[in-house]
């Protein structure tokens, strides 16, 4: 088959295998970030209980590798409690990875939130109080967009990375780009031995985080009429 | 009858005794200045009135009515809340919200007390406008009518200070408190934010300062309280005080002042 003849073979499938990866990154980007402000609540509340619990998530999902944590989440609830469940097939890989993404992520968001939270002067709280608001209408019209503003440049950060991180799921074979891509090496839909599709992978990253980075900037200015 | 009566407030941070038995009172309509040095319990009896500390002990009435009483069971953040509403604070380090500009935030917190009416939902338009022109009404009285959609960044510090002044009105408060409010300001801003607190106390406001301006506490007040070391050290109108202090610790206190000046 010549390059050209494989060209549009091979597009086809790395296209599919993109929209699995942007729907990882997506789904992980919805669930993650409120889950993440949660367990920031649970980190920084003063039940000590709770805050201790949290604070111990945080330090078992940030100090494993995400691929292991992928692993036991997906494999584990099969081969050591023989209750597999996930279930078979691309769903079942894809809602495993969900999972471990989203509580990976919102784990290390929850601290980029704590930062951002305990950065705003006391005196923004004190002044909602002196004029009778609650707690809730203080977090929610006073200090939130006050947080988003300090803590869009290392969310943009993690946002860029998380958008590479989702290649990690190929070790559980959930069908991403990388897994499009490596599946030419051995051989798919007439084509074998072939090892450029998996480098080429590379530029769907590039041109996808190259997009984002416009976006989050875009934001970053937006938020600057205040300071 | 007096519009405040604090009792016997007591607040102990750690082992720092900050006020010991702090009683006084405050006629409607009167200026009260507390004065004394830093770290005398000025501040924080300024902030247990507002209740963002929680007195050890004492009482504190407002128009005869109990709103905080150590010895009772402890109030709800309900009932603190609406506590909080007939005192104002204004802060030294202004705290406006950043992200409003003069005129939200002036009109937030009524708009945020005004959802609580129980004709807001078919009223809505009539009250949010009622709102905003109150708004706008009390930015022009302290000069700010050409500034309501400027943001804090953009305001000097003695207009902040005013559009803090102006947000602090706006819920009507019974008593409005004042934290060295030029503590932190150009002695070329303190001017402007003096004057508008005068112009309050011309048209009647109940107030309380905490200052070191010691001519501005003179000039505008009824009643001086000195505080020294946690207690009121002495009390009076401001001719006994800067004039015939009785107290050895008042005449050092003003002896130590006038020098600097």
């Amino acid at each position: 088959m010549t390059f050209a003849e494989q060209l549009p073979i091979v597009l086809n499938s790395l296209n599919e295998g993109f929209l699995q990866t942007l729907k990882l990154f997506g789904i992980t980007l919805l669930g993650a970030v409120p889950l993440g402000l949660i367990i920031c609540f649970g980190s920084t509340s003063r039940f000590t209980p709770l805050r201790l619990f949290c604070k111990f998530i945080i330090w078992i999902v940030r100090g494993t590798p995400l691929m292991i944590q992928l692993m036991i989440i997906y494999y584990m609830p099969g081969l050591v409690f023989d209750n597999p469940i996930w279930g078979g097939g691309d769903p079942g890989r894809f809602t495993a990875s969900a999972v471990a993404f989203i509580i990976n992520y919102a784990c290390y968001f929850s601290e980029i939130y704590r930062g951002g939270i305990q950065a705003i002067p006391v005196g923004q709280d004190e002044a909602g109080l002196v004029l009778g608001m609650t707690k809730g209408q203080i977090f929610f019209k006073v200090k939130l967009l006050q947080m988003i503003k300090r803590i869009l440049p290392p969310m943009s950060n993690e946002i860029l990375t998380l958008v590479k991180d989702t290649s990690l799921a190929r070790v559980i074979s959930m069908h991403e780009i990388i897994w499009a891509g490596e599946a030419f090496m051995k051989g798919s839909q007439g084509i074998s031995g072939i090892i450029w599709p998996l480098f080429f992978t590379a530029i769907y990253y590039l041109i996808f985080n190259g997009v984002l980075t416009v976006v989050l900037g875009k934001l970053e200015k937006k938020l600057n009429f205040f300071r | 009858m007096p519009i405040l009566e604090a009792e016997h407030i007591c607040k102990t941070f750690g082992k720092n005794e900050v006020l010991k038995d702090i009683s006084f009172s405050l006629e409607k309509n009167n200026v009260l200045s507390i004065i004394g040095s830093s770290g005398s319990g000025k501040t924080t009896l300024l902030r247990c009135l507002n209740f963002l500390e929680t007195p050890d002990k004492g009482i504190i009435k407002v128009n005869n009515k109990i709103l905080f009483d150590s010895s009772a069971a402890r109030t709800d953040e309900k009932a603190i809340r609406k506590n909080r509403l007939h005192f104002g604070l204004v802060f030294q380090s202004f705290n406006l919200f950043p992200q409003y500009t003069a005129l939200q935030n002036v009109t937030l917190a009524p708009t945020l007390q005004a959802k609580n009416r129980p004709d807001f939902k078919s009223n809505k338009a009539s009250i949010l406008s009622e709102i905003k022109n109150h708004g706008i009404e009390l930015l022009e009285q302290i000069g700010l009518g050409d500034r309501i959609d400027n943001y804090p960044h953009q305001l000097s510090g003695g207009q902040c200070q005013r559009v803090a002044i102006a947000r602090a009105l706006a819920l009507n408060p019974d008593i409005l408190c004042f934290d060295e409010p030029t503590s932190a300001l150009d002695p070329e801003l303190t001017g402007e934010v003096l004057k508008v607190i005068k112009e309050l106390a011309e048209k009647k406001m109940t107030m309380i300062i905490v200052t070191h301006e010691m001519s501005f506490a003179k000039e505008v007040s009824n009643h001086i309280i000195f505080m020294d070391k946690g207690v009121i050290c002495e009390e009076g109108t401001p001719e006994q005080i800067f004039e015939n202090p009785r107290e050895e610790r008042t005449k050092q206190f003003l002896y130590n002042y006038n020098r600097q000046e």
